[in-house]
């Protein structure tokens, strides 16, 4: 008997499991609002409350679609081209845009907030895409390490071939990584495209470590962070992941066991851009939707939900930015079109020059 | 070879058969074929492909694909043995713990794993990728060999022995040849898994080692170049398939009818020098395969119930937050849901493959998915199901189809077996005495492969619950599996995301583990037996 109620409820489950997509339609808001789909990375999140503003200012509900990190929603939304899974795609950034606009995803569109965003940071003249927020990949470092070892912090990319550093540094892999391929390309920036290979090749006798991505470079290679598990104290992250460090230890630390090294020429700047996918039928909310982005609201969010930068000029930071993050002062930058055709070269350069 | 000249079931609708190859039209050849043509389509960089570097890649994965199956048979046989022969205490805990594995994602697994391999200097070496393949793929063998090891006559070796031979030659003449379908079933599925590994190869093994599918990964991801990811594919799709016509070949030489027991013989608990061999063995791979996840359990316990408590709250007010019980909820539905189809549809799929004369390429049909890239298979979903005439992306139906997809295999190469050593006399002695088709497999072939069944349910469940690239792509974030949440934490730094995704995959492995212990008491009710 009771191994027949087991098969029941077994049963049961499987037919629940079917029902929710076909009950989902029956939405029981009021004057059914329209859908705006989103497609975003991973690492994409905002507060409820500013996306509920935006719904009911439109009367919409916003669906996001998580597809992946930056590569891999690229890559959807290139081979989703024909019938795009959604309205507006957020989170290419200048390390895969030329990508983005050589496959013609978007349609242009210049908001007014534009003008109060910086040059720097406005990558596409023909407005197909709009930078939202901006972060910077810089090399992050264990202080107790530092401390103990009486070490100087390096200054320049080039110090890491020193024979003090050696041993000490991980990398990300940058045909399976973002910020490992932000910080290639940092490489090409300080030395050009004849030294970069020569640099790596130094760096690789000094026994840098790749590995796949940042989640096992920073939880288990680098010794710096709280839960990190690693004998490292060089990791390439971000310029505000000691920020994120005290944010997340739940009141735990004052202060970051971790700093970031934002000397001049030191780091990359990911710019994230945002920007209406062709074959949307839903274009004038799709128009509301970037001018939301770069509105005040959801620029304020930007920082505490994904430990970046608001591109809007004026924007007040959280006191933990404040604090905490730092900024790079004088960022590595190479031209876009330049990164855009020797992108799948360097990689493929590099991986035969530091792996085999 | 007698197969398939004597069906018990001529009668059942032959529509219902046309379920299983419908399924895999839908949802396999059709996206396959759908990703490849646009792959072509759109064109761009193929032929830079056959470099040196891709022969590299080839080779490399067969060799550990061929080391990794050999550890695994190696040291899941005498698991195996001491399953179907003896009992111990705690034996049906001993085997969910080491199903346990199965359902961890790799990202946390290989958090775990590194700790353990750097004390011994290990990490990226082919070493750790070896022994991360034995430790995802070794209940594999000991459930499968060794639920169909239980069922075999044990008379046939008595009375080789009482003819005179050597305990050893017993068992190399007369158990081995009855188990070769076994295990060469496991042996298959164990090289196609390792064939196709992505994430051990890519964080334990480090970049490198590459396999075909870290290299189609990097070709569509890294480098959008979509016509070499697809023939990457391709060649991968080509060589499961080679695989699993060699192993047909052989398995079509070895399988037999026999006589199947359903009333196990009595089991003993093992005694003497024995004894200390068997507990041996148990507390080794008990102490390897639950290691790493007990590590995992340690750490989501580093601030007592800090982190599980951290776990239902959102403080930031991401939109992107999910409840744990939302999570758990969603996974067990996806599971379930699953483990039904795959049941259905593998038992169809048996009786099919078991029907048919030349059943070698269907069979082998069946295998594919297995040896399919996730990515490829994920994209081809998403643009063969996104016609506006029949949108199906970010319906649970993708998600449950993709999962059915790979359990499939492993629930037809469970019940196979079995199903092929079935005596034909029985069906033809029911038949005779004027039993239905439908009475017919209720009443010999159900009772007959059940604990074959039952093995294949709980690896669709597992796979399931621990899929995490098909899911990734296909689920909408509003609706995330346990695996996904454990993801999204280890995405920031922070011990805090670090301790919750530790949490989340406690809870994972605590509700895989009483799902394990519950299929494991599911037995067919008397009744159906008469």
């Amino acid at each position: 008997m009771r191994r027949w109620m087991l098969l029941m409820m077994l049963i049961g489950l499987v037919l629940t499991a079917c029902a929710p997509h076909r009950a989902a339609p029956a939405t029981p808001t009021a004057p059914s609002p329209t859908v705006l789909r989103v497609m975003t990375h991973d690492s994409f999140s905002v507060s409820e409350e500013v996306i509920a503003r935006f719904e009911r200012e439109h009367n919409v509900k916003v669906q996001f679609l998580q597809a992946g990190d930056a590569g891999t929603m690229l890559s959807q939304a290139i081979l989703s081209r024909d019938n795009p899974q959604a309205d507006v795609l957020f989170g290419v950034d200048n390390t895969f845009l030329g990508r983005a606009l050589e496959a013609d995803l978007f349609i242009p569109y210049h908001p007014a907030a534009l003008d109060r965003i910086p040059a720097e940071l406005q990558l596409d003249p023909e407005d197909r895409v709009v930078p939202v927020d901006y972060g910077d990949v810089c090399l992050n470092y264990d202080k107790r390490y530092f401390a103990e070892h009486d070490l100087p912090l390096p200054e320049d990319l080039a110090d890491l071939t020193r024979p003090i550093y050696r041993g000490l540094l991980v990398v990300e892999n940058p045909a399976t990584s973002s910020p490992g391929l932000a910080f290639l390309i940092a490489t090409v920036g300080r030395f050009g495209e004849e030294g970069y290979l020569a640099f790596w090749e130094q760096l690789a006798a000094n026994d840098v470590r790749v590995v796949d991505g940042w989640e096992t470079a920073y939880y288990g290679e680098f010794s710096g962070g709280a839960y990190s598990e690693g004998e490292r104290p060089l990791v390439v992250s971000y310029a505000t992941s000691p920020a994120a460090e005290v944010y997340f230890s739940e009141g735990a630390l004052d202060e970051p066991p971790t700093g970031a090294i934002v000397a001049p020429q030191t780091c990359f700047r990911q710019i994230e851009f945002a920007g209406i996918l062709r074959g949307t039928k839903e274009e004038a909310l799709a128009r509301a939707f970037i001018d939301f982005l770069l509105d005040e609201p959801f620029q304020r969010d930007i920082p505490l939900q994904m430990w970046v930068y608001p591109a809007r000029e004026g924007t007040p930071l959280p006191q933990l930015f404040i604090d905490f993050a730092l900024q790079a002062e004088e960022p590595i930058t190479v031209p876009a079109e330049q990164i855009d055709a020797r992108r799948e070269t360097w990689i493929r350069d590099w991986t035969e020059a530091v792996l085999h | 070879m007698k197969r398939g000249a004597s069906s018990g079931w001529r009668g059942l609708p032959p529509l219902l058969f046309a379920l299983p190859l419908l399924f895999l039209l839908l949802f396999y050849l059709y996206p396959l074929a759908a990703i490849i043509g646009l792959s072509f389509e759109l064109g761009g960089g193929a032929g830079r492909l056959f470099s040196p570097a891709i022969w590299r890649v080839i080779r490399f994965t067969f060799a550990q694909a061929l080391l990794s199956t050999l550890l695994t048979l190696l040291a899941g046989l005498p698991g195996a043995f001491i399953v179907a022969r003896y009992d111990f205490p705690g034996k049906s805990l001993f085997l969910a713990l080491t199903t346990l594995p199965f359902v961890l994602p790799t990202v946390v697994v290989a958090a775990a794993f590194s700790t353990l391999l750097a004390r011994f200097d290990l990490r990226y070496t082919l070493t750790a990728i070896l022994l991360a393949h034995l430790f995802y793929n070794e209940a594999l063998v000991i459930r499968m060999v060794g639920s169909f090891w239980r069922t075999l006559d044990p008379r046939l070796e008595e009375a080789a022995r009482l003819l005179g031979a050597s305990p050893w030659r017993a068992f190399r003449e007369v158990t081995l040849p009855l188990l070769m379908p076994a295990i060469e079933s496991a042996a298959l599925l164990v090289f196609i898994f390792c064939f196709t590994s992505f994430g051990v190869i890519l964080i334990l093994g480090g970049p490198r080692f590459a396999t075909l599918e870290v290299e189609i990964y990097r070709q569509a991801i890294a480098f959008a170049d979509f016509p070499s990811a697809a023939l990457l594919s391709l060649l991968q799709i080509g060589f499961t398939l080679a695989a699993t016509l060699l192993y047909t070949r052989l398995e079509a030489r070895h399988a037999r009818p026999l006589r199947l027991r359903r009333r196990e013989r009595e089991r003993k608990r093992p005694t003497g020098a024995v004894r200390w061999a068997v507990y041996g063995y148990l507390l080794a791979t008990l102490g390897y395969l639950v290691m790493p996840p007990a590590t995992l359990v340690a750490r989501s316990f580093g601030e007592g119930l800090g982190f599980y408590r951290a776990l239902f709250y959102n403080p930031r007010r991401s939109i992107f937050y999910v409840p744990p019980i939302e999570a758990m909820r969603n996974s067990l539905l996806f599971a379930a849901a699953t483990m039904g189809t795959a049941l259905v549809l593998g038992l169809l799929t048996a009786l099919l493959l078991h029907r048919r004369r030349g059943g070698e390429w269907l069979d082998a049909l069946f295998m594919l998915p297995l040896g399919t890239s996730a990515v490829t298979l994920g994209f081809g979903y998403l643009v063969a199901w996104g016609k506006p005439c029949c949108d199906l992306r970010g319906t649970a139906l993708l998600i449950i189809a993709a999962h059915t997809l790979v359990a499939l295999p492993l629930v037809v190469r469970a019940i196979l077996p079995a199903l092929r050593a079935i005596r034909p006399a029985l069906r033809e002695a029911a038949a005779l005495l004027g039993a239905t088709p439908l009475r017919r497999f209720l009443s010999i072939d159900l009772p007959l492969t059940w604990r074959a069944l039952a093995v294949g349910a709980l690896f669709a469940f597992t796979v399931s619950m621990g899929e995490f690239g098909a899911t990734s792509l296909l689920a909408r974030p509003e609706r995330p599996t346990l695996p996904i949440a454990i993801y999204r934490f280890l995405a920031k730094p922070g011990a805090s995301n670090y301790g919750q995704a530790m949490a989340m995959s406690t809870l994972l492995m605590g509700l895989s583990l009483l799902a394990f212990l519950l299929i494991e008491r599911l037995h067919p009710p008397e009744g159906w037996l008469a």
